[in-house]
């Protein structure tokens, strides 16, 4: 499903990860495990194709991804039904909005402002729209923030259906990320080392 | 595409979409000018199409910074960016709904507010026509103005200093033809003129747009 080989990732010209070797197969999951400022995000977005890699290779399914940043991509003037029946034409996999709805437990707020949602419910608007989008990979940065206890379990079997279906995903994730069996790639073991020490590149100008 | 033309229009006529801003600004630009110039017809028939393309021109700069600034703060522009449609076609189709709704408006409009600026009856038509032909080349490079800006806070003085030079041709062009329209002259040269730099802006920026919005998403 995804398959990463000899992957290096750079946030702001700076080279955070080098060196990761990792797939994923269909039905599975990984787990990112690091620190803030890790890369974690850097990761998924260079995977999702936002930002090229500085080296390596990334090979996705030909079916595409499906992204779920921190930001959830919700207008808020628009209602909760108007802004997934969005997201649902342009990924254009016919994905039903009301069942999509149900599945994260908002059918009975479909027809108010996306703006008048709490936080956890937009959280879960946003993660409505995984389901809209019918991708087979799910990269998710934080999918659990600001979810309640009940919502982050039923999250969890959300995306244990996604992989029992074939899917696959790949998880960014501080707490628990509702998946025990899966497996962890701690990013702390793939730091780069910093590039040239900065002070010695002027050492010449300086003597 | 059709979805995506479809929400930017239906968020422009929502609360705080700003639909109208532009029209309203346009509007208060031609009333203002002859309070300032004065009522003596000859003067404000001679300024009145520079005037007219002038309030045309900052009316839509105003709403360039919420072209792709807002999609960008909540996240949509990444997942556009993701999802299966080209990024190009994104630019285009936001540029269109830009159109729909602050050129097309002036469009209609603006001959009544050339009758209140004391132009020619014979150029009124022509002023119409003139902005039906060159207000789209405004909405495509100020979207490619707002391309180059989106990831900058408070991007919005950077992006008329960008945009503003590049609008030069289109005014001078626009203005020409209702300038020769009310005085009654042959008016083919400079719509011919203003129509090609509606068709070659529509026809390559909006693969430029793509390619900066690319780069500012890294």
């Amino acid at each position: 499903m995804l398959a990463v080989r000899g992957l290096a990732v750079a946030r702001g010209g700076v080279t955070l990860l080098a060196g990761l070797d990792f797939g994923v197969p269909a039905g599975g999951a990984l787990i990112l495990r690091g620190a803030n400022g890790s890369g974690k995000t850097t990761l998924l977005r260079t995977l999702a194709g936002l930002q090229p890699p500085v080296a390596g290779r990334v090979a996705l399914p030909a079916e595409g991804v499906a992204y779920a940043a921190h930001a959830d991509a919700l207008k808020p003037v628009l209602t909760a039904a108007e802004n997934l029946a969005f997201w649902a034409a342009v990924y254009g996999a016919g994905g039903d909005v009301a069942l999509a709805l149900a599945a994260v437990g908002l059918r009975d707020l479909a027809r108010r402002p996306a703006g008048a949602l709490s936080a956890g419910q937009k959280r879960r608007l946003g993660l409505a729209r995984l389901i809209v989008a019918g991708r087979p990979l799910w990269l998710l940065d934080e999918p659990t923030v600001s979810l309640d206890a009940g919502a982050a379990a039923a999250f969890a079997a959300l995306l244990a259906g996604h992989l029992a279906r074939g899917g696959a995903a790949v998880v960014a994730s501080h707490g628990e990320a509702g998946l025990p069996e899966a497996p962890e790639l701690d990013l702390a073991r793939f730091r780069a080392p910093p590039a040239g020490d900065g002070a010695d590149d002027f050492a010449g100008v300086r003597a | 595409m059709r979805a995506l033309l479809l929400r930017d229009l239906r968020l422009a006529v929502r609360a705080g979409g700003g639909f109208g801003l532009a029209l309203a600004f346009f509007l208060i630009v031609a009333v203002l000018v002859p309070l300032g110039v004065g009522p003596g017809g000859t003067t404000l028939a001679v300024i009145a199409p520079g005037i007219l393309w002038l309030g045309a021109l900052l009316a839509c700069l105003l709403s360039l910074d919420r072209i792709l600034a807002l999609d960008w703060e909540d996240g949509s522009l990444d997942l556009l960016a993701t999802a299966p449609i080209p990024l190009e076609a994104v630019a285009a189709t936001k540029a269109l709904a830009h159109w729909l709704t602050t050129g097309l408006p002036l469009v209609l409009f603006a001959p009544v507010l050339g009758v209140l600026l004391n132009l020619a009856p014979a150029g009124l038509a022509w002023l119409a026509l003139a902005l039906l032909v060159g207000t789209p080349a405004l909405s495509v490079i100020g979207t490619f103005g707002a391309a180059l800006t989106v990831g900058i806070r408070r991007g919005g003085l950077l992006l008329s200093l960008i945009v503003l030079p590049l609008y030069v041709p289109t005014l001078v062009f626009g203005a020409a033809v209702v300038t020769r329209g009310a005085a009654g002259l042959t008016t083919a040269t400079p719509l011919a003129l203003l129509a090609a730099i509606t068709a070659l802006a529509a026809a390559i920026l909006p693969f430029a747009t793509a390619a900066a919005i690319r780069v500012n998403l890294r």
